[in-house]
């Protein structure tokens, strides 16, 4: 979809041959694709048409930068002041600056994943903040909710407020804070019944829950598969509630998670954390970048490279896509990559310009990559026969001694050669289990660094 | 039924007052002229129709209207005259054929959408024609989901075959069906762990569900009922794409339309896979199941007046 954005930039900019600043009808016509674009990955109306705004004035008038297109230039400015709108680089950790016991209340609508995250939490505090955590589910509207939470506060091991069948959920706030104070808790989950917006009785009690319980963070916990209505949600529950914070769970999907803008744009509460899954692990940090890149669709491996540099043969690298995402993967194409890897590497500064990729650049320089070692590596594979390249379990000791003579390397050389592409495809195979999305999550910065993630 | 129109319009009132202001003040006595369309084109947009679907129905609009000058009821029921037809053909209520008792329902859809909830609600209209319902309880993976459907089965008066904690769903599917075959049960309905449409291992797993019931009953599950949330945007599109290439998917049910949501992607999933549609969810409650009603539902999301009784 990404590729289909950056084409359709790439034919309105086509014409502008001369380069030089960016006219004002040209931007007109690349606004209306990002709006599509952006209204495609569910990013609520009203905030798409502001968004378009801001952007607009920035871009009119920019300099072409001569390395990149117009097209590129304008997706990169779009993919910055996304970053921008969903709270710049700056990462907002949950606020625990508080006199313990300190009270957090997750709230949002049905089915959103608070019970879910409140668990995740609890292991989370508990496991990387040592905090002596508490949960409470104050939802006596789902059959079986409290429960449900006590049974995850198992897994997490931590504490879970004694159910007590009758209480009202104000009853059951109040008697968790109360076993706080009294059993010297650090932190108290309330984890509350999902609710509409629309709701007003329960709306009304959510509110007295805060008021009476008076939480240090109020999380919104909201669904990355949201659409437009996600800015009724985040509206209504700021407002009666006053959201700090924002959960985006299910991001382990593919969808393009255009709510988070919304959300983040009517709220101004940071995106504290992401949902990336089931189990109780799977809570990380929110990261903008990735996240525009995912509304923009560009968070491909294929797009990355495409953009890395008009230096890296396209063809090559959709196959290369291609075949890391069957799982196949031979030294052949381990060479190849090691030929894109010394290009890209000369034309580092030309990657940082681009959209998404600084952060590429930054790993290229820190993955240290050693341009001799990519040479003589090389120079073995290229001394392999077709079929040992395609198979190289069958590189015995005799074969070994063969190779290192063709290429003027030592046997250690070729073992080690070896060694790095096994580790490469555990890697990939790792990869492909989180599937083609997770790679791209992953990035190619991943797999030019061999670090594991 | 008194009660259904009264609650679900109320709810939809509240959720269509901001579409309003927006058709309204876009269209009071005014010429449908570029902006005029390009407004109601947002409008739809912001119920979810998608971009594409959306510019369709404006596109429709302006054959037959454009340059008129128009009221702001007249437009909004021509909009909904519009939608009307592409949702009526997906229209057809869940109908449990006698012959095949147990006729076999399996409910899938993505976390959290409302697939328990939905079968505590079919089970209630269901038991209330005197039917009697088996329940299985195959969401062997999220916390208390057992206790959650045995709940349901307690405030319906069903039975709920359930297993051990993280036992195999389609061992627990096969024994439930071979229960309802014993017991003549004239339904089985299959709750299912919500999954998402990308992970391949869990829509193997649901697959193998499918396989595992045919060895018993060639032809069930008679119904694969996908469940859609309202709220959701775009990507329902890629959860019923998926979905019904995987376990071939017969038809859906949309919940949470109590909710400021307002379901546009309906139109959208209609006029790209023509899935019947055979109910809504209007609630929590066992009773807040309603027909798909496509004139009623066009109707809502444009918030057009002639809102006809059922
Ligand atoms: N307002 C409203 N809430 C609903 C509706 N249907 C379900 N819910 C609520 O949505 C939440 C999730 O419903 P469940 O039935 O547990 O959903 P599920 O698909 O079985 O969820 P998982 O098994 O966890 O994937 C619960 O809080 C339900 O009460 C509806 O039509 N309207
Ligand atoms: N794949 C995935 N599923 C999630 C995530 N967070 C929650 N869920 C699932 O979503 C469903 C509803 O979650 P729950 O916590 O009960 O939602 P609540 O009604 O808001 O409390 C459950 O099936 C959870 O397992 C997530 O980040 N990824
Ligand atoms: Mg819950
Ligand atoms: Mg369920």
């Amino acid at each position: 979809m990404f590729e289909a954005l950056s084409g359709k930039l790439t034919q309105v900019f086509d014409r502008l041959r001369g380069r030089g600043a960016l006219r004002e009808a040209d931007v007109d016509e690349a606004m209306r694709e990002i709006r599509l674009a952006l209204l495609d990955a569910d990013v609520a109306l009203p905030v798409v048409r502001d968004f378009i705004t801001k952007v607009r004035a920035e871009a009119v008038g920019q300099q072409v930068i001569a390395a990149v297109s117009p097209g590129q230039m304008v997706v990169k400015i779009v993919h910055d002041a996304l970053v921008d709108a969903l709270g710049g680089p700056e990462v907002v950790p949950l606020d625990l600056n508080a006199p313990a016991p300190i009270p957090i209340l997750m709230v949002g609508l049905q089915g959103s994943g608070k019970t879910t995250t409140t668990g995740k939490l609890g292991l989370r505090l508990r496991t990387r903040a040592r905090r002596k955590v508490l949960l409470a589910s104050l939802d006596t509207q789902r059959p079986a909710a409290q429960l449900q939470l006590q049974q995850l506060a198992e897994r997490a091991e931590v504490a879970s407020l004694p159910i007590v069948a009758g209480e009202t959920p104000l009853q059951i706030a109040r008697r968790a804070m109360e076993t706080a104070r009294r059993e010297v808790y650090d932190v108290v989950l309330l984890d509350t019944a999902g609710r509409l917006s629309i709701d007003d009785a329960l709306m009304n009690e959510v509110a007295a829950i805060r008021e009476e319980t008076k939480p240090v963070e109020t999380l919104l916990v909201v669904d990355a598969m949201t659409g437009q209505d996600a800015v009724n949600t985040a509206r209504a529950f700021n407002e009666r509630v006053g959201v700090t914070g924002i959960v985006m769970t299910r991001m382990d999907g593919d969808a393009r998670g255009g709510a988070a803008l919304s959300m983040r744009a009517v709220t101004g509460a940071p995106i504290k954390l992401i949902g990336l899954g089931e189990k109780l692990e799977a809570l990380e940090e929110f990261n903008p970048g990735r996240v525009a890149g995912r509304i923009l669709d560009m968070g491909d491996v294929v797009g990355l490279v495409e953009r890395a540099a008009e230096v890296v043969e396209q063809e090559e690298a959709e196959k290369l896509a291609k075949k890391i995402a069957r799982g196949k993967f031979d030294l052949e194409d381990y060479a190849k990559q090691l030929q894109q890897i010394t290009k890209m590497g000369s034309v580092q500064s030309l990657i940082s310009m681009l959209p998404g990729a600084g952060k590429l650049a930054q790993q290229i320089e820190n993955a240290n990559i050693d341009k001799t070692m990519l040479k003589r590596q090389a120079a073995i594979i290229s001394s392999m026969t077709p079929a040992e390249r395609r198979n190289p379990d069958m590189l015995k000791a005799s074969r070994k001694r063969r190779i290192a003579a063709g290429s003027g390397t030592t046997a250690q050389d070729v073992n080690r050669l070896l060694k790095q592409f096994d580790d490469m495809s555990t890697m990939m195979k790792r990869m492909n289990k989180l599937g083609q999305k997770g790679l791209a999550r992953a990035g190619l910065g991943a797999l030019l660094s061999g670090r594991r993630f | 039924m008194s009660g259904f129109l009264g609650r679900l319009r109320a709810g939809l009132a509240r959720s269509t007052q901001k579409l309003t202001a927006g058709i309204g003040a876009a269209l009071t006595r005014r010429k449908l002229d570029d902006a005029a369309l390009a407004e109601l084109e947002d409008a739809l947009i912001s119920a979810d129709l998608g971009p594409a679907v959306a510019a369709d129905v404006v596109a429709n609009l302006r054959r037959t209207r454009f340059g008129r000058d128009v009221t702001e009821p007249e437009i909004r029921a021509a909009l909904a005259d519009i939608i009307t037809p592409i949702l009526a053909p997906v229209a057809k209520p869940l109908e449990p054929e006698p012959a095949n008792r147990p006729h076999v329902v399996l409910m899938v859809g993505v976390n959290g959408t409302g697939k328990t909830t939905t079968i505590g609600k079919l089970a209630q209209l269901w038991r209330a024609e005197g039917k009697t319902v088996l329940m299985a309880a195959a969401d062997t993976f999220r916390a208390a989901a057992v206790e959650q459907l045995q709940v349901w089965g307690q405030r319906t008066g069903c039975e709920v075959v359930a297993g051990a904690a993280g036992a195999d769903p389609a061992g627990l599917a096969y024994a439930a069906l071979e229960r309802a075959r014993n017991e003549n049960a004239d339904l089985l309905l299959i709750d299912t762990a919500g999954r998402l449409h990308n992970k391949t291992a869990l829509m193997e797993e649901l697959a193998k569900i499918v396989r595992v019931i045919r060895k018993l009953d060639p032809e069930a599950p008679h119904d694969i009922v996908l469940v859609l949330d309202a709220t959701t945007g775009q990507n329902a599109i890629a959860q019923v794409e998926i979905f019904r290439a995987m376990v071939n998917v017969t038809g859906l049910i949309v919940t949470k339309l109590d909710g400021s949501a307002r379901g546009g992607i309906v139109v959208a999933l209609a006029k790209k896979f023509g899935l019947p549609v055979h109910a809504v969810g209007v609630g929590e409650q066992a009773d807040d199941l309603r027909p798909f009603d496509p004139a009623a539902f066009a109707a809502d999301l444009v918030d057009a007046p002639e809102h006809r009784e059922a």
